[in-house]
């Protein structure tokens, strides 16, 4: 029983299902609710990206662009159609998969700095469009878009989002948990390791490549939709280079191939400018000092040294 | 109608110098170490603020802020390796590329808190006049930039194939190993890459500052521009990455020209992808081969 308790899928989820059950009674007011379930929702977006970085080892500069194209979905759907929020986020969430379906193939070709190249430009493109098409869009400005709701029953208050946000969260661990354990995982990290040698062990590179840039684009498109439906607004910075940057960076910083990592990281990124805000002018200043020190310091991120230094000591 | 598409097909190699400058910036360091500097823009950054800051405020004359800006930038892209890339070099890439960018997060917060968010512009280096060439109008800045792009690349070409130094950076950049034992010395290579395209990186921003005016976050988007221009000619050559300068400044401007403006800064990585799509590794870069 203990050794089981001690496996990321058992021990990792009970753990974090116990901190998300917890947490309400220590956040003493909206605030605190607010910053966690933006936490959450970063988290969300960095699973699927550790999963396609950390994994299968292929770098992304432009996630921040599903993410703003799944919340810009939402928004002109619901808003200007009318659709049911429901609806435009599956809907959302089908053409992004769609989008990154075709992309994938041509994108997933290149390699390093190359690939990183080409998905900071898919991204960039994406925020550009967005930021241009001011009929659709509404431009630079953003635009409003309208609660959540589920056959008549409309999210109300921080509290519930908290544990709407919670779900969705502890939902996508365990699928990314799933994914990683499965023969898929294997695959990934055998095209991680060696491209080349994966396809001589009769790995279909491609494919795998595709599908995890896919399901990586999806949950960052859902993560968006439900962004924008508890914000009540959306501006196109949420699908710009800025936020790609910092969802690669709270993976990197969580650490590499680590779900938690991931968990980790998006939720110090996500606190950490709230908590310099002491520093006003230094702000700036003190982020990018604590991001290269992190990451001089623990290239590994924090998760991965975290772990190794406890199996250490337990030697 | 020729004169329209010659003034455009002007402001493109103009701004496409820049873009190779700060390209060629980005392939000097990749070629000694792997690594893609993402603080390069903010290179272009410091050069630009440092040199109105010695110009408007401390009343240097051009002829000595000019030297003393790229001096001062230099200092920093040394430091930048000193203290940011040498602690880490064993770091994956994606690290790496992590800690440029939370160095070129630290430098923008470093401008800001030194010479503030306001735009700020730099006087033309001959005037503001333009020069009127059967029709075409030519800003004597845009002289100033082609100008020293050239001079620029006939000395790096020089420095390359005719001196120890560029010679020595060249072994490094074919094989690392290899040159090391030959009794380069890699860390002193690298140190030196950085002063190196610290300084082009700032020679762009001081010239290209009058036109664009200067800020704290005018070298996001040049930086970025720079590594477009970079990949499009083939990581690692800087010679593909001038062409790739100029193909990207040129289309821009014939794209603001002729089609919208709104979609200018579009048009770069368009253009990366198209072709990234059929030559994954740029015009002029080879095939890597992987070993296993």
């Amino acid at each position: 029983m203990r050794l089981r308790l001690a496996t990321p899928r058992i021990g990792g989820m009970l753990a974090l299902a116990a901190v998300i059950a917890v947490l309400p009674l220590f956040l003493p007011n909206n605030f605190y609710f607010d910053v966690v379930i933006l936490v959450g929702l970063n988290a969300i977006v960095c699973i699927g990206l550790n999963l396609l970085v950390g994994y299968a080892g292929q770098i992304s500069l432009g996630h921040a662009g599903f993410f703003g194209l799944g919340a810009y979905a939402s928004a002109i759907l619901t808003s200007t159609y009318g659709w049911p929020p429901v609806a435009a986020l599956l809907a959302g969430a089908a053409g992004v998969g769609l989008l990154a379906f075709i992309v994938a193939r041509p994108i997933m070709k290149l390699r390093g700095h190359y690939l990183a190249m080409g998905t900071l430009g898919l991204g960039i493109i994406i925020s550009i469009v967005l930021t241009q098409e001011v009929d659709l869009t509404g431009g630079p400005d953003g635009m409003p878009v309208y609660g959540f709701s589920v056959l008549g029953w409309e999210p109300s208050g921080v509290l519930v989002w908290y544990w709407i946000v919670g779900g969705l969260l502890l939902l996508t661990v365990w699928l990314a948990l799933n994914i990683v354990e499965s023969p898929v995982g294997r695959a990934l990290r055998a095209v991680h390791g060696s491209e080349a040698a994966a396809q001589t062990m009769g790995v279909d590179v491609v494919h795998y490549k595709v599908l995890v840039f896919v399901v990586s684009a999806v949950l960052a498109s859902i993560a968006g939709s439900v962004f924008v439906h508890y914000i009540g607004f959306v501006t196109p910075s949420e699908a710009g280079f800025v936020h790609s940057i910092e969802l690669i960076t709270m993976v990197v910083l969580g650490g590499m191939a680590s779900i938690y990592g991931a968990v980790v990281g998006a939720a110090i990124l996500t606190m950490l400018p709230q908590l310099l805000t002491f520093l006003h002018d230094y702000e700036m200043l003190g982020f990018g000092a604590i991001m290269m020190g992190v990451m001089i310091f623990l290239p590994k991120g924090l998760v991965p040294t975290t772990a190794r230094l406890i199996r250490d000591r337990a030697r | 109608m020729l004169t329209e598409f010659l003034q455009f097909l002007l402001s493109g190699v103009t701004v496409g110098a820049t873009y190779a400058l700060v390209g060629v910036g980005f392939s000097i360091i990749y070629n000694a170490s792997q690594v893609i500097n993402f603080a390069q823009g903010e290179f272009v950054m410091l050069g630009g603020m440092m040199a109105w800051f010695l110009f408007e405020r401390a009343g240097l004359p051009m002829p000595a802020a000019v030297p003393l800006a790229i001096a001062g930038t230099v200092m920093v892209g040394l430091a930048l390796e000193k203290f940011a890339i040498e602690p880490a070099r064993n770091a994956s890439i994606v690290t790496l590329i992590i800690i440029t960018i939370g160095a070129s997060i630290f430098l923008r917060g470093g401008a800001q808190l030194v010479w503030g968010r306001d735009f700020h512009a730099l006087p033309a280096l001959s005037g503001d006049a333009p020069i009127d060439l059967s029709g075409v109008a030519v800003n004597p800045q845009s002289l100033w930039v082609m100008g020293c792009t050239l001079i620029v690349i006939v000395l790096l070409h020089w420095f390359f194939s005719h001196t120890m130094t560029g010679r020595a950076m060249r072994a490094v950049a074919f094989n690392m190993l290899a040159a090391q034992l030959a009794g380069v010395n890699n860390r002193l290579i690298l140190m030196f890459s950085f002063g190196m395209s610290a300084a082009l990186g700032a020679l762009a921003g001081v010239l290209i500052a009058p036109i664009t005016l200067t800020y704290p976050d005018v070298g996001i988007m040049l930086g970025l521009k720079g590594f477009c221009a970079a990949i499009l000619g083939g990581l690692g050559y800087p010679y593909g990455a001038i062409v790739g300068g100029l193909i990207v400044g040129i289309s821009e401007a014939m794209t603001a020209g002729y089609v919208s403006s709104a979609y200018k800064d579009a048009v770069a990585f368009v253009i990366i992808l198209m072709t990234l799509f059929f030559m994954p590794n740029g015009l002029f870069g080879r095939r890597g081969i992987e070993r296993v």
